[in-house]
């Protein structure tokens, strides 16, 4: 019973890291120095209360617990849900109102958009956190590594292709979790969830796609 | 008008069904969809075959007994029971595929009707309210706000017909047990025994095999009674209060 607001609470947790991340992605545009800073000081919070890396690693195993829970609770539900609608497949003969009354693209591909994006964090912190793929060159300096990464066509591409899939996932997923959590009174509460339902999908989407096409166009050099 | 119609025909529960096309002769736009059914199945019946069985009852729209998938649509194109949808609402010349309910929690009996005691039992699993019985009480004894009583009735005209399952894409029942929930959760009546109630609801909704809700909307979209969808989430609050109070029953 308690599976949807699993779902619900780690994916807004997961929300509100995008939105650190975001704010902290951004530094990017402050220049080298700036976004350095920004990532040396990242590696030194909480010192010398926590000891050096260990922000860095709570955040990281949090975050892997929620995401962890999220797929937990995501696959349990969809395999309750394909067998309730007699199958993941056709459910009715006819060919006509197969789209239904009012579901929208965002609704329609949440499963598969968040599968699209388990496969596209993978990709992001191989590229990124770890530094295993690094198409544009490795380098120890954070900046020069954005540089780098998306001085290459694909990169940008896989990037730009990810975000839209985070953008459709938020614009769903936000409305969808605060419902679950009871939060849909009403119609102005209806309306106010899926402003900030798109908010969310569209700041945090630009936000990040802003410093990649920043780079292609030379803005950030 | 003449109009032909595709209708889903399997003669028992455990058989495999077929959609099987017929045409239907001087249907006149006045005739309710479930008219035109009649029509047919008289002309089925005079040529000896198998009448297409279907479900209804008051067929002025308020007991919820009759419910098809029109075009892939809960009670077809307009936003209403079966029974209210007229032959008007169609083109002469029109292919109208019919089909049942189709959800875990509704087994197809035969043709067109579904079994929905799983509602019922849903139903059943919500147990009982204290209210006392014996002389009527004082009409006031129990104010009740005007807007709790409006949203209060608005959720207790749910007829129970199970177009939101129909609908919804996952198979779930939740705006049904969200009326069911909300007409008296938000009455004095209901309170003392509201967490329970939702707790027993919801574990009889999951043992049905009915899904879960992802907030599409579309059994809102397609319920004949516009239960509103906020329902579903006032049933979320109750669900995780009551979780978090844990049972006391």
């Amino acid at each position: 019973m308690a599976l949807k607001a699993l779902m619900a609470v780690t994916g807004l947790f997961m929300v509100l890291f995008l939105i650190l991340h975001v704010y902290g992605v951004l530094q990017a545009f402050g220049g080298r120095e700036v976004y350095n800073a920004y990532a040396t000081h990242l590696h030194q919070f909480g010192v010398p209360i926590l000891h050096y890396n260990w922000f860095l690693w709570i955040i990281g195993v949090v975050l892997l617990i929620a995401v962890l829970g999220h797929i937990y609770a995501a696959a349990h539900l969809t395999v309750r849900d394909w067998r309730a609608r007699t199958g993941a497949g056709r459910r009715y003969q006819t060919n006509k109102g197969r789209r239904g009354n009012q579901r929208s693209y965002a609704s329609f591909t949440l499963r598969i958009g968040g599968v699209y994006l388990g496969l596209y964090v993978i990709f992001h912190l191989l590229n990124l956190t770890a530094g295993t793929i690094h198409p544009g060159g490795a380098t120890p300096d954070p900046y020069q590594l954005l540089l780098n990464n998306f001085k290459v066509w694909w990169v940008v591409l896989i990037y730009t292709l990810g975000m839209i899939a985070v953008g459709f996932h938020l614009r769903h997923g936000v409305w969808s979790a605060l419902t679950t959590l009871g939060a849909h009174t009403g119609l102005k509460a209806r309306r106010r969830l899926n402003i900030l339902a798109y908010i969310l999908s569209f700041g945090i989407a630009i936000g990040f796609l802003l410093v990649p096409w920043a780079i292609v166009v030379g803005v950030i050099h | 008008m003449k109009i032909t119609v595709r209708v889903w025909r399997q003669p028992n529960s455990q058989a495999d069904g077929r959609m099987v096309s017929y045409e239907v002769d001087q249907v006149s736009e006045d005739m309710s969809f479930l008219e035109m059914l009649d029509v047919l199945n008289e002309r089925l019946t005079h040529e000896g075959q198998d009448p297409i069985a279907f479900d209804s009852d008051c067929r002025e729209g308020i007991c919820g007994m009759c419910g098809v998938v029109i075009n892939g649509e809960a009670h077809g194109p307009v936003q209403t029971t079966t029974c209210q949808l007229h032959m008007r609402s169609f083109k002469d010349g029109d292919e109208i595929d019919i089909e049942p309910w189709r959800a875990e929690g509704f087994p197809i009996l035969k043709d067109l009707i579904v079994d929905r005691s799983a509602f019922d039992r849903i139903i059943q699993a919500g147990g009982y309210i204290t209210a006392p019985t014996g002389a009527a009480p004082d009409a006031h004894a129990a104010p009740v706000p005007k807007n709790a009583a409006d949203k209060a009735f608005d959720a207790a005209t749910c007829i129970g017909c199970g177009a939101c399952v129909a609908a919804c894409p996952n198979g779930s029942a939740m705006l049904f047990t969200a009326a069911k929930i909300t007409h008296l959760g938000l009455l004095p009546q209901g309170q003392p025994e509201r967490d329970s109630r939702v707790l027993g609801m919801v574990a009889q909704h999951d043992e049905e095999g009915f899904g879960g809700c992802t907030n599409i909307g579309e059994c809102a979209a397609v319920c004949p009674k516009e239960i509103p969808l906020e329902t579903i989430s006032r049933l979320n609050r109750d669900l995780l209060g009551a979780l978090v109070r844990g049972d006391s029953n």
